[in-house]
């Protein structure tokens, strides 16, 4: 296949990726831009096998390897329950990567295959972008598989900070330019497979200190480099579909991150260099004083809603750990054929990655037209007669509205408080993730429900 | 004096981060977590560097110390795109619109 027409292929299977995200706009046309994308792939490599024009025994090896991926892949994405959703993506971005690491380490021992120069003797530029492509694939790599054990919980969610921790960061991150500088001038190989071990270092460094609410940020960012990988490799490959996808997928996780950092009222700084979370826990702890709670049961939870002719349910991280999504669109049907009208409101933060409420709820077959965004629900509160808070907590918090000293102070919230009576699914009255005491938990008009998630909304079901 | 095509990819490059930023905001926040798993599968078209780097081998040779790498990438790229798109569609498949009263 001659050069131009593979180029104008892969224009167009980069063409079709931007279909497909264009096709998210709305959950109509989602399905199709999808398929979109799984044409544009599908051009892309074949294009690909049809332009190396190398039909020997490897290219059967190709196939084979490609089938056991793809066959490992199909099987996770049907097996994999909706909650794990964010481990899911974390894990997938560390395989991005990797991906791009080995890509950059075949093209350096064999530039020849690539055009790119003979070994020892590589392109000034392609050098540049390979080790560019190489490092920002190794950071995403050991980065990503940090996230994924903390949100597996194989290791802790707390952050991990230590003395000097910014400054050491730094030093690894002069040191990656300078042996850059170094390697396009000596093409030594060892200075490359040094840069890449400094580089999953950095991933493991960057990650660790960051505490498992702020997840969100954290899978958006990885996100987003593991699209700069794929640009920088595209770059090398000289891959019009590689370049514009990776430019795609960066901004993407750029903006994601910008959304997530907004919906916490923190700067992205401010959660990168990490540790949030840590000092305030214990300090709550220690001044928290006696403050009387009104708790109740099932019963009474079941007797304000089936009183009430407006019900929103404010669901969190809380309801996806406790598995309650399909109890809780169990309790709204029967409160539907009560005639009470139900809305879902949720925050931009909540659960542990963008858009994560959304899709439980999409999973337990609840309509998507009824789930709202907090701009969109959040003057209905006032005029609301009960609102059921699920597994959320800071995110309700009205303390973030009234109390300049608060560490939340500034942070969007729901004024859940608005409603004439909260109904509060909580197992205890322990802080949640920022370390601060909920001032909702107090209000008059708030009934602490202290149950699992799924227990309590079947109990309450059973009472209706 | 003739441009660099190096400016022509890099022109590339900067025109999608501008179509990529308003694509992106044009995505509804419901749909978050599938934008996320499609960004996912699609950023596996890595595969075409892994493809060639598997290809790589002299003749005879199919597993060079290039080719590895190459063939360990197929691995991992095939597995994000297949994983990506389908778990993608099976989130897609699962948002439906309020049924009509009956």
């Amino acid at each position: 296949m001659s050069a131009n027409l593979s180029a104008i292929l892969y224009l167009v299977s980069g063409v079709l990726f931007i279909l497909a995200l264009r096709g998210l706009s709305s959950p109509e046309t989602s399905r199709q831009g999808n398929l979109f994308g799984i044409i544009g792939m599908v051009i892309a490599v074949t294009v690909t096998f049809l332009s190396v024009d190398n039909f020997s025994s490897g290219f059967i090896y190709v196939l084979i390897f490609l089938a056991i991926g793809g066959g490992i892949g199909a099987f996770i994405a049907y097996r994999i329950p909706m909650t794990a959703m964010p481990e899911l993506v974390a894990g997938f971005h560390s395989l991005v990567g990797l991906a791009a690491v080995f890509v950059a380490i075949s093209a350096f021992i064999n530039p020849a295959a690539f055009n790119l120069g003979t070994p020892g003797n590589i392109k000034l530029a392609s050098l540049i972008e390979m080790a560019i492509g190489a490092a920002v694939g190794a950071i995403t790599f050991s980065g990503s598989v940090i996230a994924f054990l903390k949100l597996q919980g194989i290791m802790s969610g707390a952050p991990i900070t230590f003395k000097g921790q910014h400054l050491l960061n730094a030093i690894l991150l002069i040191l990656i330019v300078i042996l850059t500088v170094y390697l396009c001038s000596t093409q030594s190989s060892n200075l490359f497979w040094i840069l890449i071990a400094i580089s999953f270092l950095i991933g493991f460094l960057i990650i660790i200190p960051i505490g498992g609410a702020d997840m969100p940020v954290v899978i958006s960012m990885l996100n987003s480099y593991s699209g700069w990988a794929a640009a920088g490799i595209g770059f090398t490959l000289e891959n019009t579909a590689l370049i514009i996808t990776g430019a795609l997928v960066g901004s993407s996780g750029a903006i994601l991150s910008y959304i997530m950092c907004k919906g916490m009222n923190r700067s992205f700084f401010n959660v990168i260099l990490g540790g949030f979370g840590a000092t305030d826990q214990t300090s709550g702890s220690q001044n928290k004083e006696q403050r009387p709670v009104k708790s109740g049961n099932a019963d009474d939870a079941a007797f304000l809603m089936k009183n009430a002719s407006s019900v929103i349910i404010v669901p969190g991280y809380g309801m996806a750990v406790a598995q309650a999504q399909h109890a809780l669109r169990e309790m709204v049907d029967t409160l539907k054929k009560n005639d009470i009208k139900v809305s879902y409101a949720i925050h931009p933060v909540a659960g542990r990655m963008p858009g994560h409420m959304n899709v439980l709820l999409a999973e337990a077959n609840v309509p998507y037209d009824e789930v709202f965004e907090l701009e969109e629900i959040n003057n209905d509160f006032a005029n609301a007669d009960v609102a059921f808070v699920i597994g959320a907590n800071d995110v309700t918090n009205p303390v973030a509205k009234t109390d300049p000293q608060s560490p939340i102070y500034g942070m969007p919230v729901l004024d859940v408080e608005k409603c004439k009576s909260v109904l509060f699914v909580k197992r205890s009255l322990s802080p949640g993730y920022a370390g601060i005491d909920n001032d909702l938990f107090y209000k008059e008009n708030t009934l602490m429900l202290f149950a699992d998630a799924k227990k309590m909304t079947e109990d309450i079901t059973k009472n209706l | 004096m003739e441009i660099d095509p190096f400016i022509f990819r890099l022109s590339i490059f900067i025109l999608s981060i501008f179509v990529g930023y308003y694509v992106v905001w044009s995505v509804t926040p419901s749909l978050h977590t599938p934008l996320m798993s499609v960004t996912n599968a699609i950023s596996s078209v890595i595969i075409v560097g892994a493809i060639i780097a598997a290809l790589s081998g002299s003749d005879g040779v199919v597993f060079s110390s290039s080719s590895v790498y190459g063939f360990l990438a197929i691995i991992l790229a095939a597995v994000n795109i297949f994983g990506g798109f389908l778990v993608t569609q099976r989130m897609l498949a699962m948002y439906k619109k309020k049924k009509k009263e009956k």
